[in-house]
């Protein structure tokens, strides 16, 4: 149902309030739903013409479950998509709507202008409504049972894609030429033994021997994008290769809310607070948004808000390039005294928000912003699990030990790192996948499952070498029984 | 704007999977008990093992992450059971294994189905009605309170119109006191049929905690599957070493005494609680009796038989009888009642040699169909 005309007329006011403040949206459809409609729209992840897949159901149950027993409700839901879609609750007060109708303006403006969503899909309304009638038809041909099981195959591949692939061409090298004549140095005949001397020429033949050992490789280069290389090589049948590349398609479309999550909350919470409270709010509604305010920014033990993180890194932001806190002056600068007073007048700060809005994603967003004052003034720790008392602890409130276990965790988007190492693999057409081992073991019980679903889409003997308790190993699946047999393992 | 059948029919898929996955696992279920302490009134948490989507991550206990508030170094974040889960930004999809609520009445038909369960023809079912009043009648007279606004409104419209009152342009509709309309309530008999189960338990020195536990899951399947063939079930418990004496269902799944074993007097206890209580016309009286098998005489176990023969097995439907294995005890009372009852249909014996055994028991126990 569209904004019945009050609501409109807020909405109307917020959007220009926004564009007043310099952020720049999508043109934006916003509907009101009733809470069966939220949660339905909510477990197709919001698009409700999604391919037919169990998940979704389970989804629904678990939301519709925690809204009947007053654990949570959804209070917005935005699509990134030109127009963009977002959905209001039905029932929820003016406060709550005015909140959550700035803080979809604030995501839109994100989605629009940061980097890292520069190459979604702006139509993938229609285009997964593309995918459902696509998969659908594949339902009516092969049944319900065949197609599904197919699906829950792939997604247990969709975390095996490139995420950074979007941005870059990766060089797919094409077969060199091999070089039938020995690279030499041009010298004239009387200096050729010195300038080619026996040694150097006998490197240069290593070298092309090495080269040509690696062209017969395959893949040449180990290849993030498991899921492509396995659309490209694995023998699979046009409809489940459709499929799979659905799949793919879709993982690559959420990728980059995963990857700004911190900083697309943190944005769309700083504005919807400053949107509010400055030009939207008469005095008798301040209460109210606190209330939720205080919600939407609340922290628990052990969890990171990332609404909470994202909003202060923003404001410390701002403070810091309006004061002038940056450079070579500021870093080198001990006096502490010096440092509280810290202020140039510069006047940078909303700039630079908006600079970094448009730049930057979590893990860069981090690796900048965060700073030692930043974690002791936030209280920020670092957990870990003591086996000995079974309990979860705090660990450190060192600054570095905050920092690159933050980093650790958005890097790759929380996944481990797996490569396509070897598509004939022992020269029998098996695939060897690759763990870069940075610290973690994998969950071998999850990874057996994996290598299954993996099994049936290459159709061959799987599998992955991995340190475990700090060995080498490699764990195969062969179709009926899984195995493990040691190897020493090279990083690649 | 979003189709209502689509979430549907994949809320519909979900649910025949998870129906799938608890009948395939059912056994299991039956034998490690972890259902037995997650039921609620109507519904029963089953944990559902992998039906989540199995993708690479790291192992869990190792992580850790950061979190933010008060505290020093060292200190816990709470125990290590709820888990603050990995803490990362990301999506926290698929952290714990799932559990999903079944109604009692699913689980029941679920068992039903993998056990090949018949369905029991309640005994009394024609004879005990009870009455429901459902206000789902209108009369003319009745407490304003229980004034029907819609139906009187539509009476004086009717009269208004039909007596040429009614003006369209100037619409008011004034009910006259002939108008107005009361709800008011309607009886319907119900058949019912209603079960007792009377749990009887040795609870002497020789059985241990892992006897005690097996007699508890079975009397949570035996429940389940009740419940499903009666509207009104009832459990009553016994306890007994050398004296028995009737208690509530924890004191019975807690109680140790240290006594010798007279199985004649639960039965006794047993044979006045449904005199007194259960008239046989109206009731389905189930009693089920768990021991080592140790009586404490030759005698008692003849006495034993004579109650069972004169005075349980008339007022029943079944006698069921269960004999887990402990290191302790001879295991003799079975054979007696094997001896003596070869062809009596309606006294069902399982020996129960430990957890994996249960599901068999229950089989054995409900197989029947009395």
């Amino acid at each position: 149902m569209s904004l019945p005309s009050h609501l409109w007329e807020i909405k109307e006011h917020i959007r220009e309030v926004a564009l007043d403040f310099g952020l720049d949206p999508f043109e934006t459809i916003f509907e009101i739903v009733d809470y069966e409609q939220m949660n339905e729209i909510a477990a197709f992840g919001g698009f409700p013409t999604r391919y037919p897949h169990w998940r979704f159901g389970m989804e629904y149950e678990q939301l519709a479950k925690s809204y009947e027993y007053g654990l949570s409700k959804i209070y917005e839901m935005v699509i990134n998509n030109d127009p963009s879609y977002a959905y209001l609750l039905e029932g929820n007060n003016l406060v709550d709507q005015k909140t959550v109708i700035a803080h979809v303006y604030a995501h839109v403006d994100f989605f629009k202008n940061n980097y890292f969503f520069s190459r979604t899909n702006r139509k993938m309304i229609d285009e997964m409504a593309n995918h459902g009638s696509r998969v659908r038809r594949y339902v009516d041909r092969f049944g319900i049972e065949i197609v599904e099981d197919f699906i829950d195959t792939c997604l247990s591949l969709d975390n095996l894609i490139d995420y950074h692939s979007p941005y870059m061409e990766r060089r797919r090298k094409e077969e060199t030429e091999a070089l039938t004549e020995l690279p030499k140095i041009r010298a004239k005949d009387y200096m050729e033994e010195y300038i080619n001397p026996q040694e150097f020429l006998e490197r240069q033949k290593q070298k092309l021997a090495d080269q040509d050992v690696k062209n017969r490789r395959f893949p040449i280069e180990a290849e993030k994008d498991v899921m492509r290389f396995l659309i490209d090589y694995a023998p699979l049948d046009s409809w489940e290769s459709d499929v799979l590349s659905i799949i793919r398609e879709e993982a690559y479309y959420f990728a980059p809310q995963g990857q700004t999550k911190i900083m697309n909350e943190g944005w769309a919470s700083y504005w919807h607070s400053k949107i509010l409270t400055t030009k939207v709010l008469d005095d008798s509604e301040i209460i109210d948004f606190a209330d939720i305010n205080a919600g939407v920014l609340a922290t628990a033990p052990g969890r990171l808000n990332p609404y909470k993180l994202g909003i202060e890194l923003y404001r410390d932001i701002e403070d810091r390039w309006n004061k002038g806190k940056f450079g070579k002056e500021w870093d080198d600068c001990d006096d502490l005294e010096k440092r509280m007073s810290w202020d140039r007048e510069l006047g940078l700060g909303k700039e630079q928000i908006f600079r970094v809005r448009k730049l930057y994603n979590d893990v860069t967003f981090i690796d900048e912003f965060l700073t030692e004052e930043f974690v002791a003034e936030n209280k920020l720790y670092t957990f870990g699990y003591n086996k000995k008392s079974g309990h979860w602890e705090i660990d450190s409130r060192q600054f570095k030990e905050v920092k690159s276990k933050l980093l650790d965790q958005l890097t790759n988007f929380g996944n481990p790192f797996i490569y396509v190492k070897d598509g004939n693999y022992k020269n029998r057409a098996e695939l060897l996948l690759h763990h870069k081992h940075l610290g973690t073991d994998l969950d071998m019980s999850y990874a057996r499952g994996v290598l299954k679903a993996l099994h049936r889409v290459w159709k061959r003997p799987v599998n992955i070498e991995t340190l475990f308790d700090e060995k080498g190993v490699v764990l195969s699946f062969d179709g009926t029984d899984y195995s493990e047999h040691p190897t020493t393992y090279e990083p690649i | 704007m979003a189709d209502l059948s689509k979430i549907k029919q994949d809320h519909r898929r979900f649910k025949q999977i998870v129906r799938g996955k608890i009948k395939r696992n059912l056994r299991q279920y039956m034998t490690n008990g972890e259902l037995t302490g997650k039921q609620g009134k109507e519904l029963v948490k089953v944990p559902i093992p992998r039906i989540d989507i199995p993708r690479f991550r790291y192992g869990q206990k190792d992580t850790g992450g950061v979190g933010q508030g008060e505290g020093e170094e060292g200190d816990s974040l709470g125990d290590g059971q709820e888990g603050p889960g990995k803490g990362k930004a990301g999506e926290n999809e698929g952290e714990k294994g799932l559990e999903v609520d079944v109604t009692l009445d699913e689980l029941a038909e679920i068992m039903g189905e993998e056990l090949e369960l018949p369905n029991i023809e309640p005994k009394g079912t024609e004879k005990l009605q009870t009455i429901r009043e459902k206000y789902s009648g209108i009369r003319s007279i009745g407490p304003e309170s229980l004034r029907h606004f819609k139906r009187t409104y539509k009476e004086a419209l009717k009269r208004q119109i039909s007596s040429g009152e009614y003006d369209a342009d100037n619409p008011i509709i004034v009910p006259t006191r002939d108008d107005k309309r009361f709800r008011s309530w309607k009886e319907t008999s119900l058949p019912q049929s209603n079960a007792v189960i009377i749990y009887m338990m040795d609870v002497s020195g020789s059985m241990g905690d892992e006897q005690k536990e097996i007699v508890r899951i079975e009397s949570f399947w035996i429940d389940t599957w009740l419940r499903s063939q009666y509207k009104g079930l009832e459990s009553r418990f016994i306890i007994h070493d050398a004296t028995a004496k009737e208690v509530d269902r924890d004191t019975f799944f807690h109680t140790r005494e240290s006594g010798g074993t007279m199985i004649s007097s639960a039965y006794k206890l047993a044979l006045k609680i449904i005199e007194e209580e259960y008239p046989i016309e109206d009731w389905n009286v189930y009693p089920f009796h768990f021991s080592d098998g140790d009586n404490w005489s030759v005698d008692d176990t003849t006495e034993c038989m004579r109650i069972l023969t004169d005075g349980l097995l008339p007022r029943s439907n079944m006698f069921c009888y269960g004999q887990v294995e402990s290191p302790y005890g001879s295991g003799q009372f079975i054979k007696d009642l094997n001896e003596k009852f070869t062809i009596e249909d309606r006294v069902v014996v399982s020996e129960i040699k430990n957890r994996d055994a249960i599901y068999d028991s229950i089989k054995t126990f409900l197989g029947k169909g009395l």
